[in-house]
């Protein structure tokens, strides 16, 4: 029992800390590998948890894929991150009081918030007994059943995406130098090769 | 968890059907490359034809609701997917020559609009909160791609850039809302979110999702205050595409809107009426008088439609069975006078290029009459003037409005439709009275014509047989009205 709740404080201090240090690096490149680590910390907090799918997907996801995208953007293009900070004193108070007026609007919100007693019955899936089925079997069960219109839907939703992603960035530009593998085989000794007598003492 | 049949896709075919033939369609494109486009794009047009025939001739007749409780289909869903259907194979075909002449034209061009129609299908068949976002979703980001399917037009990037933030920030508004309708209701599913609401009683916590929803869904259909994209974006992205924009996906998000204030939330209509109000009050006053100073017959349309549905909204704040029904007869006119003016702005062509200035519409009548009786027919219905379409799409929600005692709502959508007859008067007077600018161009395409004759057809002649439209319509209406 003192084991996780030392591995709990461990994780949230360091994600906490991890978190504060993605807005106040000076780096970008460092808020990266601060953001990298404060995902692997919230990935221990999903294990203590029990939720083991969630905490996977977390590393390989967003670890995995999107921090290193963000990794890739923030070294490849070239942004001056001094000059876009420059607004943020400026827009700190007017940012400061609509974050604080939505702060108190929920803060009124959750105050009234009451959970009936047997909502948990009301559930559209009830969460089975954590002995009987691991959670990533669980999950498997409802996605492929009960929700497979939601899974194939958002898989038309990826395929827009990749179409997209393709439109978008694939055109034939003047001035760019492409591959063309026909050519590059169909090409013969005749095309580039030019045998000449060169008579001596001449030169071509 | 259930057993799966085949029967339960049954309701669902035609979604089914759009998604695999989009695919082939895509297959069919890549392989065929650029040259194509225009077999890609008909091949499109046929699928549309066939889904529509799904539609109407499914072999589900009365409501069902299918696959977990996510899906419904009912004769309100089945009403607006023709419209739906309609207005994105008109959108089509209309940009099929535009899309050559102007060079951009790309197999996946068609694909897109395929894939947008199959999103909006599916958020007019959504019976749950979920099913509603995916839906959603997935025609915004089609809608997103073809806004900026023109990647060498400066404008037309910032368009689709644009639209796509601020597309982005509804969604993230939409969810928002959803989620908090989810953690104070406990459900998402429409059916459980009605029996929660039965006696008319809400948590606070309820009632600020909801207006975040409905700040969601005004953003998709770009009533005041969520409209500030529409202009830009109309104005920037490629005409065809503008077109599509200002038809079928507003049908969507109107359907997909009255359907969730219609359905789990009627028995809040105390609520969400007064938005509603608030909304159709600005769109109208502002589709009114922000057009009246445009140059740009684009940025003209957008304000136009902002209008257009401010007049559809007064329908829906009556929440009676008669304003449902105008909403629907509203859409179609509506669809179909837009496609028509659309067609003729992508007929605005002098000597190879395209012009937007109202301007340049000077002595139409001299130059192309047959165009310029169709700009005017056009012009005349969305003002409103009887006997054409456009005056009984107003008289539907009008009275259905005085019907629920709404007469402040009512007198201000009569004024402002008085008001924004001045500017489309106004490009009547142009086409008719004024000297003559350059001519456009005659070549025009044998489909551009269809779609003109028959657009105008329609507007012109509804209201010597508007008998099946309006049955539809009621038909449709009472599908949200059980009992």
């Amino acid at each position: 029992m003192i084991v996780q709740a030392l591995a709990f404080y461990l994780f949230a201090a360091v994600a906490i800390a991890s978190g504060v240090m993605v807005i106040a690096a000076r780096n970008p490149v460092h808020s990266v590998l601060f953001l990298i680590l404060a995902f692997f910390n919230a990935a221990g907090l999903f294990v203590l948890m029990g939720a083991e799918f969630i905490a996977m997907i977390l590393v390989i996801v967003y670890v995995g894929a999107v921090a290193v995208l963000f990794l890739f953007v923030v070294m490849m293009l070239d942004i001056n991150f001094v000059e876009l900070r420059q607004g943020f004193l400026q827009y700190l108070p007017i940012g400061g009081l609509i974050g604080v007026i939505l702060l108190v609007e929920l803060l009124f919100v959750f105050a009234s918030w009451a959970v009936l007693p047997d909502a948990g019955m009301l559930a559209a899936a009830p969460v089975p007994p954590a002995e009987a089925v691991s959670n990533t079997r669980a999950l498997g069960r409802l996605l492929y059943t009960n929700y497979v219109y939601l899974f194939q839907a958002s898989g038309m939703v990826l395929l827009v995406a990749m179409i997209g992603a393709i439109v978008l960035t694939l055109r034939s530009r003047e001035g760019v130098r492409r591959q063309s593998i026909s050519k590059q085989i169909g090409r013969k000794v005749e095309d580039s090769v030019e045998i000449k007598k060169v008579e001596t003492g001449t030169g071509i | 968890m259930t057993s799966f049949e085949f029967s339960q896709i049954l309701p669902a075919l035609p979604e089914a059907f759009l998604a695999v033939a989009a695919m082939i369609v895509l297959m069919f494109g890549v392989f065929k490359g650029d040259s194509h486009s225009r077999a890609v794009g008909w091949l499109a047009v046929l699928v549309l034809a066939v889904t529509a025939a799904l539609v109407l001739g499914s072999p589900v007749k009365t409501t069902t609701v299918t696959l977990n409780g996510l899906f419904v289909l009912d004769s309100f869903a089945r009403f607006a997917k023709v419209l739906v259907i309609l207005g994105s194979a008109l959108a089509l075909i209309i940009s099929l020559g535009y899309v050559e002449r102007e060079k951009f034209a790309r197999p996946e061009y068609s694909v897109l609009f395929l894939l947008a129609t199959l999103g909006m299908l599916m958020m007019l068949s959504a019976n749950d909160l979920i099913s509603l976002y995916v839906g959603l979703e997935l025609q915004s980001l089609a809608l997103y791609v073809t806004a900026a399917i023109r990647r060498d037009s400066l404008r037309a990037t910032e368009a689709g850039l644009k639209y796509f933030v601020l597309g982005a920030l509804s969604s993230g508004m939409l969810l928002y809302g959803a989620s908090m309708i989810y953690g104070f209701a406990g459900t998402t599913t429409f059916v459980g979110l009605a029996k929660a609401f039965a006696g008319g009683e809400a948590p606070i916590g309820v009632i600020i999702g909801l207006a975040f929803v409905v700040a969601g869904l005004a953003f998709k259909i770009s009533a005041v205050p969520f409209h500030m994209w529409t202009p830009d974006v109309y104005e920037g992205a490629p005409t065809s595409v503008t077109a599509f924009f200002a038809t079928a996906p507003k049908v969507a998000a109107m359907g997909l809107l009255v359907r969730v204030l219609m359905g789990p939330f009627a028995e809040l209509a105390g609520q969400w009426q007064q938005i509603v109000v608030f909304l159709s009050v600005a769109s109208m006053l502002l589709g009114a008088f922000a057009a009246i100073n445009q140059t740009n017959i684009k940025r003209l349309m957008a304000y136009s439609s902002i209008g257009h549905v401010g007049y559809m909204l007064v329908g829906l704040a009556s929440a009676n069975e008669s304003g449902i029904r105008g909403v629907a007869v509203y859409l179609a006119i509506y669809l179909l006078a837009n496609i028509g003016t659309f067609a003729c702005i992508l007929c605005m062509r002098v000597r190879g290029t395209m012009v937007e200035d109202i301007s340049d519409l000077r002595g139409l009548s001299k130059t192309s009459p047959m165009l310029a009786l169709a700009f005017g027919i056009f012009m005349f219905s969305m003002a409103g003037i009887p006997p054409l379409a456009g005056f009984f799409a107003k008289l539907y929600v009008f009275m259905a409005a005085i019907e629920a005692k709404l007469f402040i709502l009512a007198i201000i959508g009569v004024l402002s439709s008085v008001v924004s007859a001045f500017y489309y008067l106004r490009i009547v007077k142009l086409i008719y009275f004024d000297e003559a600018a350059d001519p456009f161009d005659k070549a025009i395409g044998g489909e551009m014509r269809w779609v003109l004759a028959g657009t105008s057809a329609f507007t012109l002649l509804f209201f010597v047989w508007p008998a099946p439209l309006v049955t539809g319509a009621s038909w449709a209406a009472k599908a949200l009205f059980p009992g």
